[in-house]
């Protein structure tokens, strides 16, 4: 039986009379790839950032890595990566210094960086891109980097935010790829999405509605338990259900 | 004893830690200068600033009137009449515009706005001062623009008394009261004396306010801010690194401004350059606070931008006494004045740069910009952590 990464009961997050996440129970084991879905405005990044320690819950239960989400905030940042769609590299600093100054924030000695960076250059075949600044690299080579940059440090969890947005599904693909490495190596992923094919590429996925998790299984599950022929019907019967919008 | 030893490993590792942070810090540092000098055009503007600013307003900007163009009618057409008109002419702030025997003539040229001033001499001039010994002239100005009237009008009553002077040197009056005017600390009454401490209030502010706002809040909207809130990193510290590059930027631009207005306009630093340089950077400190507190409270580099320049420089503009005499302002307005952190650097650098004055003279103003100083950082970095909670 695996170890459990990220462990959350009954957790809630309420702004004024409105819940924007609303007692949600789940667990996620040790090199999981769990998907997290949900249309705009149905709680899913309240619920990201209560769990990444930038937000604190209102009520509930919720570990990361074995740590408490109240107490234990500095431990969490130290085991976990983040990227989001937003989140783009410096555009003004080259591939090497883009390297460099993540990893220094997560206190990696500058030999091991130095290490690290050939290795990782070398895997995203970037050797010669080494000293080109971010800016003139295109977008999917963009978002592939800053995926290794959010788990250079090797953390137990890495969360992604919608990471594949504005990119083409080649590239897409090639990104999964990237991040089934990053599971065979034991690192949890907790990612949101909005496309579906990409719903279908997770082990398990979740999704919201309304500050509720509406249903929790493996996709193919889902789709009987839904009489649906693909992740996008399970999604649409129930995102139909919404009262609320943005 | 082992408790002793252990004390000393702690020690060592806190010592480790420490400098561990002091690298990551410099590290910070090191990568806002690459966002600087890669960013050629705005390194160009930040450092060319000072210069154009000092130029425009020492040699374009100045509120002394050169070459006013004017006219006179001459009805006396003498002698004396006409020397007096080339002495005018003569004169670095007149030019002879046109020169008529019809009073009529002129109303037109001021309409025009061909003219400043006229200058009438009646027909009886000569007769009356050699018969009389006395002469009446009458001086017509455009005051359409009041301070422009007044100087020209002071310049040609100066220019008539010295020629009244050269005309009869021995004449003196039975009861006449001498007064020797002496201007202080700027006997030419040069402009330079008022605006080069202006300048640097201007430039200091708009360099480390709108720019210290600007890099922070950039990360924002490309969404860095993000990662570095969810990294271990304590937030703060990376926006401390980012005033850095400024404060040293700054220094530079102080240090062109002082030559160029040392050596180009020849305004004297009469005090102390040490003290100077301190209160100058206590100002920097000040427009670096209030630069993150900007930074703090928007999100994006447009809503930046125009606090800045609406909250900052247009009552730096108007309230620090740089343009405008606060004196002369309605008392609400010169209460409001007190909050404007260039009034206070623009009266210490007056008094340490041009009055040659130490500390004694300006410890109540460092005082107000220290605890402005300490008000915007301590505002700023309680922002910052509200954010995080």
């Amino acid at each position: 039986m695996n170890k459990t990464a990220i462990l959350v009961e009954n957790l809630s997050k309420q702004f004024g009379h409105f819940k924007a996440v609303d007692q949600i129970s789940f667990e996620v084991a040790q090199g999981e790839i769990f998907g997290f879905l949900g249309a705009n405005g149905a709680g899913k990044t309240t619920a990201m950032k209560m769990l990444c320690g930038l937000s604190m819950p209102t009520s509930g239960k919720a570990t990361v890595a074995g740590f408490d989400v109240y107490t234990e905030n500095e431990s969490i940042k130290k085991s976990i990566g983040y990227m989001s769609q937003k989140f783009s590299l410096y555009e003004d600093l080259t591939v090497k210094e883009n390297i460099k100054f993540y990893a220094g924030i997560y206190g990696i000695s500058p030999k091991q960086i130095i290490q690290k960076t050939e290795s990782l250059l070398r895997q995203l075949s970037l050797e010669k891109e080494a000293n080109v600044l971010v800016g003139q690299l295109p977008l999917g080579w963009k978002q592939k980097l800053a995926f290794s940059v959010a788990i250079f440090h090797d953390p137990q969890i890495v969360f992604l935010d919608e990471p594949t947005g504005g990119v083409d599904p080649i590239t897409r693909r090639e990104f999964w790829n990237l991040i089934y490495e990053a599971a065979e190596k034991g690192i949890t992923v907790f990612v949101t999405t909005h496309y579906m094919d990409e719903a279908e590429y997770c082990n398990r996925v979740s999704i919201m509605v309304d500050g509720k998790i509406e249903a929790l299984d493996t996709p193919s599950n889902l789709k009987s338990n839904f009489n649906a022929a693909s992740m996008d019907e399970v999604f649409i019967q129930l995102a139909r259900k919404a009262k609320r919008s943005e | 004893m082992q408790l002793q030893w252990m004390k000393y490993l702690f020690n060592w590792l806190v010592k480790q830690k420490e400098a561990n942070n002091m690298k990551q810090f410099y590290q910070f540092i090191v990568k806002e200068f690459y966002h600087i000098f890669r960013d050629r055009k705005t390194l160009f503007i930040l450092l060319g600033m000072p210069m154009v600013q000092i130029i425009i307003f020492g040699f374009a900007l100045t509120n002394e009137v050169k070459n006013a163009r004017i006219a006179i009618v001459n009805q006396s057409s003498d002698k004396i009449s006409t020397k007096l008109i080339q002495q005018i002419d003569a004169s670095r702030y007149f030019e002879l515009y046109a020169e008529t025997k019809d009073p009529k003539s002129i109303e037109g040229l001021f309409k025009k706005g061909s003219v400043k001033i006229a200058l009438v001499i009646p027909p009886d001039f000569e007769t009356s001062l050699s018969n009389q010994n006395k002469g009446s002239l009458q001086i017509i100005a455009d005051a359409s623009d009041p301070n422009v009237a007044t100087t020209l009008t002071n310049y040609l009553s100066v220019i008539v008394q010295d020629f009244k002077e050269e005309l009869y040197p021995n004449q003196t009056m039975p009861y006449s009261i001498l007064v020797d005017t002496r201007m202080m600390y700027n006997p030419q009454l040069k402009g330079a004396y008022n605006f080069v401490p202006g300048v640097m209030a201007m430039v200091l502010l708009l360099v480390c306010t709108m720019m210290t706002a600007l890099t922070v809040v950039r990360e924002k909207e490309l969404g860095n801010m993000e990662i570095l809130l969810v990294s271990p990193i304590n937030p703060i510290k990376i926006i401390l690194a980012k005033a850095v590059p400024y404060l040293l930027l700054s220094i530079i631009n102080i240090t062109t401004i002082l030559l160029l207005s040392y050596y180009i306009l020849e305004v004297p630093i009469n005090g102390s350059l040490l003290l100077l340089y301190a209160e100058s950077i206590l100002f920097i400190l000040v427009s670096l606070g209030l630069g993150l507190l900007i930074s703090a409270a928007t999100d994006s580099q447009q809503s930046a931008m125009f606090i800045s320049l609406i909250v900052m420089f247009l009552p730096t503009v108007m309230f620090s006494g740089f343009i405008f005499p606060i004196e002369n302002m309605p008392l609400p307005l010169q209460i409001v004045s007190n909050i404007i952190p260039a009034k206070w650097f623009f009266i210490i650098v007056k008094s340490v740069m041009i009055k040659g004055g130490g500390i004694l003279l300006v410890w109540k103003e460092t005082m107000v910009l220290i605890v402005m100083m300490s008000l915007f950082f301590g505002l700023a970095i309680k922002k910052f952590k509200i954010r995080l909670a």
